[in-house]
Order: structure tokens, then sequence, then C-alpha cells
């Protein structure tokens, strides 16, 4: 069982007094100017500590309703709560706030390139004023990690595709975020790497019970994650094939290790 | 797989909301900029037209205030008589009732040979002949400076010392005479300062242009420093370090300029050895106006930067 599993394991302070619900769409709708809506009746709660992945086919609306998440976009309609709060009737000048316990892996990395890999992993640490020598210990520690200890000082530019990828989830998740957001992360490395890193959301999503969302269309993914719920969007609109919508959720599948333990 | 360090520390990883990062941080975060852009050179222009005009404006002002000063309590008397024995009697008959007028402090008869050294760049060796009549001219300093009133009970005193001798004097007040040159010298002063306001207002156009060329160019990175959380404080103070870099350096290329101009004008002026133009010169008040030129053009470009950051950040979620 994930989800109470996982709000047990929590111990950030910043959680103690989290809602039930870390994130809530009510009846969302999204249209870029006055083209048709690509996000049309979203509806869907995410739980503290959950792993969800968000499944479709190009074009579905799964990058759009990231935007939504990550606080990049604003809904033409329907309301929007995060950390029990309305975000849509926030001021703007509270956005920051909410930004900070967010993690986001972008499609494009989105690294700043006049900085070097080690100062954009060490931007959300500075950003939210962290002491210098904490931000300089972590951040090496998650380039070690992330096998770019000998990259620290590369710019974006001279570094290859999945380096930039590493690079992206380091700054990701180096604030332990409470919400991790990620859009195809694994889509610029190779398999063992891949695993790695979603091991290491796995892992805070276990140990420090970050929700994680990860956006991907890669069906081999979805079974690396077995406790995962999916939520799978099609032309605009979201379908809850594991019940993940549901409150309270529909549990969750057991790993196959326990199964096999089960047959015995 | 080894456990990442951050998942087992506690603290490590987000810092409280709400704090901000140290300045140092933020420089991190820094655009790199180049000087080598046209900016800096504009503001250098500007600031050192600002100076030259702020210099002239202020010299001007000291100029047209000691001529005041040494003109506005002194008169001229001229005694126009053809004949040379007349015009010396009526000239210490005028004297002497003027010294005894309790507003004047000091007669001089200005000498022959000085009157005929003043006219000889107008008339020649003709000024010392017998055949051109001069007036007889006489200064008189005041205690302080007359009103139009005093001045005509001064000419009435001429008037009844000179009519028994069948004579007559007319009263010049040297402020009078000159008063379209203060006219002159204050319209040159407005003009001085409508330049400086001209300019400050085209060096803030030159620095809302670049602040918003700037925002426009590193739009990415201002999305990305706000995806992350940064407020838009940050990323105004991110953005200002580059205009307060260039302008800065601006400012000082632009005063050295037009310190230097100005010095080179002072020396053309000096030349002149000219007595009005000797009273322009700047005091230490008027440097320390000129010495504060560049620190304003700093603060109207961060101020101008600022304004034009805020705005570009209203448009962005």
């Amino acid at each position: 069982m994930g989800f109470p599993r996982l709000l047990t394991a929590d111990k950030s302070p910043v959680m103690d007094a989290r809602p039930a619900e870390i994130v809530k769409f009510d009846n969302v709708g999204l249209r870029y100017g006055t083209d048709p809506e690509v996000l049309s009746d979203v509806s869907f709660t995410l739980f503290p500590g959950s792993f969800y992945f968000l499944t479709g086919a190009s074009g579905a609306g799964k990058t759009s309703l990231l935007k939504l998440l990550y606080l990049a976009q604003r809904p033409s309609r329907g309301s929007i709560r995060m950390f029990g709060k309305d975000v849509i009737t926030s001021p703007r000048s509270s956005l920051p706030d909410f930004r900070r316990r967010l993690g986001v892996v972008f499609q494009n990395f989105r690294l700043v390139q006049h900085l070097s890999a080690f100062d954009n992993v060490a931007l959300p640490l500075r950003l939210a004023g962290t002491d210098e020598t904490k931000v300089q210990r972590s951040v090496t520690d998650m380039m070690e990690w992330v096998g770019l200890s000998h990259r620290m000082q590369a710019l974006p530019q001279t570094m290859s595709g999945g380096e930039q990828q590493r690079v992206a989830i380091a700054r990701a998740v180096i604030a332990r975020p409470q919400v991790l957001i990620a859009d195809e992360p694994t889509g610029n490395v190779d398999p063992e790497m891949a695993l790695k890193l979603l091991r290491l959301f796995e892992a805070l999503n276990n140990r420090v019970g970050t929700t994680v969302i990860v956006a991907t269309h890669d069906v081999h993914l979805l079974k690396k994650v077995p406790e995962s719920l999916i939520m799978r969007l099609n032309k605009g609109r979201l379908s809850d094939p594991t019940g993940a919508l549901r409150y309270p959720p529909a549990p969750k599948p057991k790993p196959k290790t326990q199964k096999a333990g089960a047959s015995k | 797989m080894s456990t990442h360090p951050l998942l087992e520390e506690e603290g490590a990883g987000t810092p409280a909301a709400g704090s901000e990062p140290t300045r140092s941080a933020e420089a991190n975060l820094s655009p790199p900029t180049k000087l080598s852009g046209p900016i800096p050179w504009v503001i250098a222009i500007l600031i050192a037209l600002v100076v030259i005009a702020a210099a002239g404006g202020l010299s001007l002002r000291n100029l047209a205030e000691n001529a005041r000063a040494d003109l506005a309590d002194a008169v001229t008397v001229q005694i126009i008589e053809a004949d040379p024995n007349e015009r010396d009697i009526q000239a210490e008959a005028a004297s002497s009732a003027l010294s005894a007028h309790p507003l004047v402090t000091s007669v001089r008869q200005v000498p022959q040979d000085e009157l005929e050294e003043l006219l000889k760049p107008w008339l020649g060796e003709g000024a010392a002949s017998d055949n051109v009549p001069i007036p007889a001219l006489i200064d008189v300093e005041l205690s302080r400076r007359a009103s139009a009133e005093e001045l005509a009970a001064l000419q009435s005193v001429l008037d009844g010392a000179l009519e028994p001798l069948g004579g007559g004097a007319r009263v010049d007040a040297q402020s009078q005479w000159l008063r379209p040159v203060y006219d002159a010298l204050s319209a040159l002063q407005y003009l001085a300062l409508a330049l400086i306001i001209l300019v400050s207002m085209a060096t803030a156009a030159a620095v809302w242009l670049a602040s918003r060329s700037a925002f426009a160019n590193h739009r990415e990175t201002v999305e990305i420093i706000h995806l992350l959380g940064g407020t838009d404080a940050q990323v105004t103070r991110v953005f200002e370090r580059p205009v307060i870099r260039e302008a800065a350096f601006g400012a000082f290329i632009g005063l050295v300029i037009g310190l230097a101009a100005v010095w080179l004008l002072g020396r053309q002026f000096a030349s002149l050895d000219s007595g009005m133009v000797g009273g322009g010169g700047l005091d230490l008040s008027d440097w320390l106006i000129i010495a504060a030129i560049p620190v304003a053009g700093v603060l109207l470009a961060v101020i101008t930067g600022r304004i034009t950051i805020g705005h570009a950040l209203k448009s962005m979620l």
C-alpha cells in the first residue's frame, strides 16, 4: 500500500501540516488563444507521497497539463488547488512559494545556458536562500551521484543530451521538493541511467514522501514502478485506468516479488 | 546503486519558503554582459553632454552673479559739453554735489587719458584730438543698490548743481545698461537646464531600450528562474546588475570626457583675460554638483531599468 506507508515515511517538517490532497484539479480547461481546448474537463487529485505516471500519445496534452501543474500556464477555466490553497485566485507574488515546493524536469531540459552544470543544479537552492556551504556540499554530492562530477564546470551547450538531462533532473530534485514533475525524464539517457534516475524518483517518493508525477509514453517505464498509479490523457481528456483519480485511490498492485512469494 | 546523501540528510533539501538568497548568490545568476555594446558609450556621451551643460550653466550663473554684485551699487555720470574748460568746471561741480550725497561712498572722475585709451579701439588716434568732444565720466560708488526713485533723486541733485552753470548731466545705472546682457545670460542658463533635462530623458530612454532588449534576450533565463521559485525582486536584481555596471562605466567615461571639455573651454575663456569672463569660474560647490552628475546618471539608469523590468515581469505568470 503506497499511500499510508508514504505518509508515515515522511519526515519533512514542511509536510507536517500538509493537506490530505496535495494537488486538486477541478474541471480544468486550457486553450491557447482562440484555438480549441487542448485540455477539457480535467479533474483529478494528487495525494502526498504517491507516484503517478501520466501517459498518452503525442499531442494528447501531457505537456500542457504539466505546465498547469508547474504554474507556467493559467487554465482557461476550472480551479486548481495546491498545498491547500487556490492557485488561481492567489496573488502573483505568492507563486514563488508554490514553485519552491515543486521540482520540475522540463522536456527540453531548460538549463540556463550561461551557467555551468554546477550552477544550474544549485539554482533552486540559491533562489531559496540556502547557505552557500550547504549548496556547495549538496550540489557536489548530487553531481557525483548523477555521474557528472567531472563535468561540474561545463556549460550546457558543451554537454550531450544525456548529460543535460541528468543536470536537469539533479536540479529538479536538489531542493527535495514536495512534488516532482518530470516531462519525459528518461528520453535522452541510456537504459541503465534511465533505471538509475527512476530509482532516485522512487527513493524520493519512498523516503522523503515526495509526490512524483512522470509524463512518459514509454510503456516499459510504467512496469518499472509497480506501485505507481497511471493517468492517461486522450485528446485532452483524462482517463483513470488504475483508479489514480479516485479518493481514496485504488489499491496499488503488489510488487512481482511478493506475488511470487505468495504463490509458493 | 548507492543512496544519494540528499535522501539521508535531514535539512539538506528544501529551504524555508520565503527566504531570500544572498546578493553574491544572485550575482552568479547574472547574464554575461560585455562592455563592448553601444549602451555604455551612449551613456558616456550623454553624461559628457550633461557635464558640459551643467558646467556652462553654473559658470554663467556665477558670471552673472559676480557682474551684478560689481555693478549693482555703481552708477556712471556723463557730462556732455563740447568746451573742455566748461566740461571740467561742470565735472568738478558734479563731483562736489555727488560727494555730499548720503548714498554716495566714493566719486572718481575718469582721467582724460584713460577715456582716450578706452575710446582708442573705436576712434583710433582721433580719440586724443580736440576735434572730437568726449564727455566727462564720473564713476560713483553707492553704499547699496539704488532704487529707481533714488537714482531720480541723484539726477535732481546733479541738475540743481549744474543748472547755474548752464550744463547738464546724465546718470546711468550700470546694472540697467547691462540688463540685456543679464537677460541673455539667464536665457543661456535656462538653455543649459533644458539641455540637462533633455539629455536625462535621452539617458532614461537609452536605458529603457537596453533593459527591454536585455530582458527579451534573456527571457528564457527569466522564465526558468521564475519556474524554479525566483521572485520578481530577485529577477530584477539579477538584471539590474549589468545595467548598473554598464551605466557606471559609461558615467565614468562621460565624466572624464566632460571634464576634459570643460577644462579646455575654461582655458580658452581664461586666455580672453576679460574681467567679466573672469567672474565665471567654478567654486567647490559647483565641482561637487558636477561630480554628482555621474552618480545621478547611474541612479537614473537603475530606476529606469528597475521600472522597465518590473513592467516586463508583470506580463509573465
